[in-house]
């Protein structure tokens, strides 16, 4: 077992070695936490996305479990009607994790997605964001933030609207439970996910998961700008029980300015003081925001 | 269970109910809403042994199916026109995963604009999805043929679509004889209590792959569409002794004497049938041809049913338009009887965006075939008669 601060997570990896992942990836870096969790407990649905090749291109696999592949849009109701067509056979044990990326969930899946969330469905919805279309080359999704680069967000043109407020929206469907996460603090990842999978009904992870290809950096960098997203509170852990209640996960100790997290990634190049300014200002609003929810309604565990 | 009223949405509720069907999803659209109510009433009252899951769009309840069928359960969905359209992408995709779904299309046309009409061209824009499709034409052959479906489904492992034309039949209350419980158990066994999945055993479900692979898909899935025929007619034999009803894959009527055969589906093919005696063109008797499969084509049928040298003129109504080349029965029919006695003499009486098909119009329409107006691939507009 591999000793953590929260928790014991088998050392046995249930991802293999040989997969198809670029250098540096984040999304390979979420799901191999992930599935220490999971084990062989759960079937994972798999929408068009990077995981759709990191899983494996026939005859291969790189997943020590039942992976389904499907349609961009379809993965939350394939994954609650595998959940549902499961029990209809007798097997109530068998989890179903969805493992989508931000285009499939921010995007072309949002219908479906809050549908099984409306629904209550019993079913794990994990959503790892690199915050673009990356399996095809770097195209904006609504989870691209604001003044970022891509392909069809081309300089001098930086994407002009902010990244849409996922776990807002999910938090207002009033589901059990929603947490953020990030490959730069695998136990509290590991820990959520754990939570995730003893909770019935609708579960809702969000992942931060960069992409040095598509974010225009050194592929070491990935934990050190995952890292630097949580502490400079661009992306903050925390969790939402019943879609009210708060707890902050991980409090930064000191303010670190947003410019060392933008500073070593290309996709930012475009942004000048005043806009650099702007986002500054609105992560601080979001954080004063979300340290207000959380002890005006604080979330406090049976764990 | 006796004789009772049913409409064909009733009807085909009730043939799920008796199928056992484990997963039903489903999203309401005119004409198909009362059959999803008929099966919700049922499920609210512990009738309905199957779980019923009301979701927030057609996508999703085919999607919803998809991971229900990948489980093992037997699944179920009903739709019509622009919600069948929704599904398109999906249809493709239980296809090529060969989940046995059996899903009802109650006809009626796509927009623009909106419209209530039967028209067809729904269900025929999903014939190369790699459905089964069925046409029926009466209530009693609604109820028979979805209950037919689930074991067809199962045995070919080829999704099923069974079609009938909006409010035509799905609100015409008909008198049907429904099968007992036991009946319906006799010739479709109850489904295998065992996840099809399990996780203990590592698999990778519809990856990506090759052209080496995916072209042995398509070819494999091919070459079962063309075993439908045979199956079907074994079931029909099976269903005939348990049941005592059963339904031709092609239907004909009066084609021993017939100079003239006219070649529909759906319900226009029963208006054609219940007049057929009175129905003599300028040529001599006119008889019936009903497509109740149309995919597969049941093309040795069709041939051999129509080589008959009295035979002179084939005429196929068409509920529905391809623009830019014309009704899709009529086409097929021409691609099959290329190079026959009918090549170049198969008029086209075309009735799209849904127009009724009275037995004057019925007339008319074979006055004007039997004078050429639909030689050389020309067509005869119901709406112009």
């Amino acid at each position: 077992m591999l000793q953590t601060l929260l928790g014991d997570f088998p050392r046995r990896e249930y991802m293999l070695n040989g997969h198809n992942a670029c250098a540096g990836c984040g999304p390979a870096l979420a799901v191999r936490y992930l599935v220490k969790v999971s084990r062989q407990e759960a079937v994972i649905v798999i929408p068009a996305s990077c995981w759709s090749i990191i899983a494996g291109v026939e005859p291969f696999r790189s997943l020590e479990t039942v992976v389904l592949h499907c349609p961009f849009p379809a993965a939350a109701s394939v994954g609650a009607g595998i959940k549902k067509g499961l029990e209809a056979v007798g097997d109530t044990r068998t989890q179903v994790i969805v493992l989508a990326g931000d285009g499939a969930t921010f995007d072309i899946g949002m219908q479906g997605l809050s549908g099984v969330a409306e629904r209550n469905e019993d079913l794990l919805y994990v959503c790892y964001d690199n915050e673009a279309y990356m399996n095809t080359g770097t195209q904006r999704s609504s989870a691209s933030p604001y003044g970022s680069l891509s392909t069809t967000t081309p300089a001098p043109r930086a994407k002009s609207s902010p990244k849409k407020e996922i776990m807002k929206i999910m938090a207002a469907h009033r589901i059990p439970y929603a947490a953020t996460a990030s490959v730069a603090y695998p136990a509290d990842l590991m820990a959520k996910m754990q939570r995730a999978m003893q909770v019935k009904g609708f579960r809702f992870l969000h992942i931060f998961t960069p992409c040095m290809q598509g974010w225009g950096s050194p592929v070491e960098f990935t934990v050190r700008l995952a890292r630097l997203a949580v502490l400079t509170r661009i992306f903050p852990l925390y969790e939402v029980a019943d879609g009210a209640r708060y707890r902050i996960s991980s409090f930064p100790e000191e303010h670190i300015p947003i410019e060392e997290y933008l500073q070593g990634q290309k996709r930012f190049a475009g942004l000048d003081e005043s806009q650099k300014a702007l986002l500054q200002k609105e992560v601080d609003r979001n954080w004063a925001a979300l340290c207000r929810q959380a002890d005006h309604s604080p979330f406090i565990s049976d764990d | 269970m006796g004789r009772k009223l049913l409409d064909g949405n009733q009807a085909a509720a009730l043939a799920v109910k008796l199928a056992r069907a484990q997963v039903v999803c489903a999203y309401p659209i005119t004409p198909q809403t009362s059959l999803v109510e008929s099966i919700a009433g049922m499920w609210a009252q512990g009738d309905f042994s199957g779980e019923y899951v009301s979701v927030e769009s057609e996508y999703s309840a085919l999607a919803y199916l998809i991971g229900a069928a990948y489980a093992g359960a037997r699944t179920f969905t009903a739709t019509s026109s622009q919600g069948l359209a929704y599904m398109h992408e999906l249809l493709h995709w239980a296809a090529g995963a060969r989940l046995p779904i059996v899903m009802v299309n109650a006809n009626r046309a796509l927009g623009a604009p909106w419209s209530l009409e039967p028209d067809h061209l729904d269900s025929l824009a999903q014939r190369d999805t790699g459905w089964i499709q069925f046409y029926c034409a009466a209530v009693q052959e609604i109820m028979d043929t979805l209950l037919f479906s689930f074991r067809l489904a199962e045995e070919t492992r080829l999704p099923c679509m069974v079609i009938y034309d909006g409010f035509v039949l799905s609100h015409t209350v008909e008198v049907v004889e429904p099968p007992l419980q036991k009946q319906a158990d006799a010739f479709l066994p109850a489904p295998p209590a065992k996840a099809a999945l399990q996780t203990e055993q590592p698999q990778n479900l519809q990856a990506v792959t090759s052209f080496q692979y995916l072209a042995r898909v398509f070819q494999e899935r091919h070459l079962d569409m063309l075993q439908v025929p045979r199956v079907a007619k074994k079931l029909t034999r099976e269903y005939a002794a348990i049941l005592g009803r059963s339904y031709p894959l092609v239907e004909a009527c009066g084609l021993k004497e017939a100079a003239t055969v006219v070649v529909a589906a759906g319900s226009a093919a029963q208006t054609i049938k219940s007049v057929l005696p009175a129905l003599n063109s300028p040529e001599g008797p006119t008889g019936l041809l009903r497509l109740r499969l149309f995919r597969p084509l049941p093309a040795e049928e069709i041939v051999s049913l129509l080589a008959r040298p009295h035979i002179q003129r084939v005429v196929v109504v068409d509920r529905d338009l391809s623009a830019g080349l014309g009704g899709i029965f009529a086409q097929e029919l021409r691609a099959l009887l290329q190079g026959s006695p009918f090549e170049g003499k198969i008029c086209e009486l075309n009735l799209a965006g849904g127009v009724d098909l009275t037995p004057q119009l019925l007339r008319r329409g074979l006055k004007a075939a039997a004078a050429g107006g639909g030689e050389q691939g020309r067509i005869i507009w119901g709406v112009d008669l």
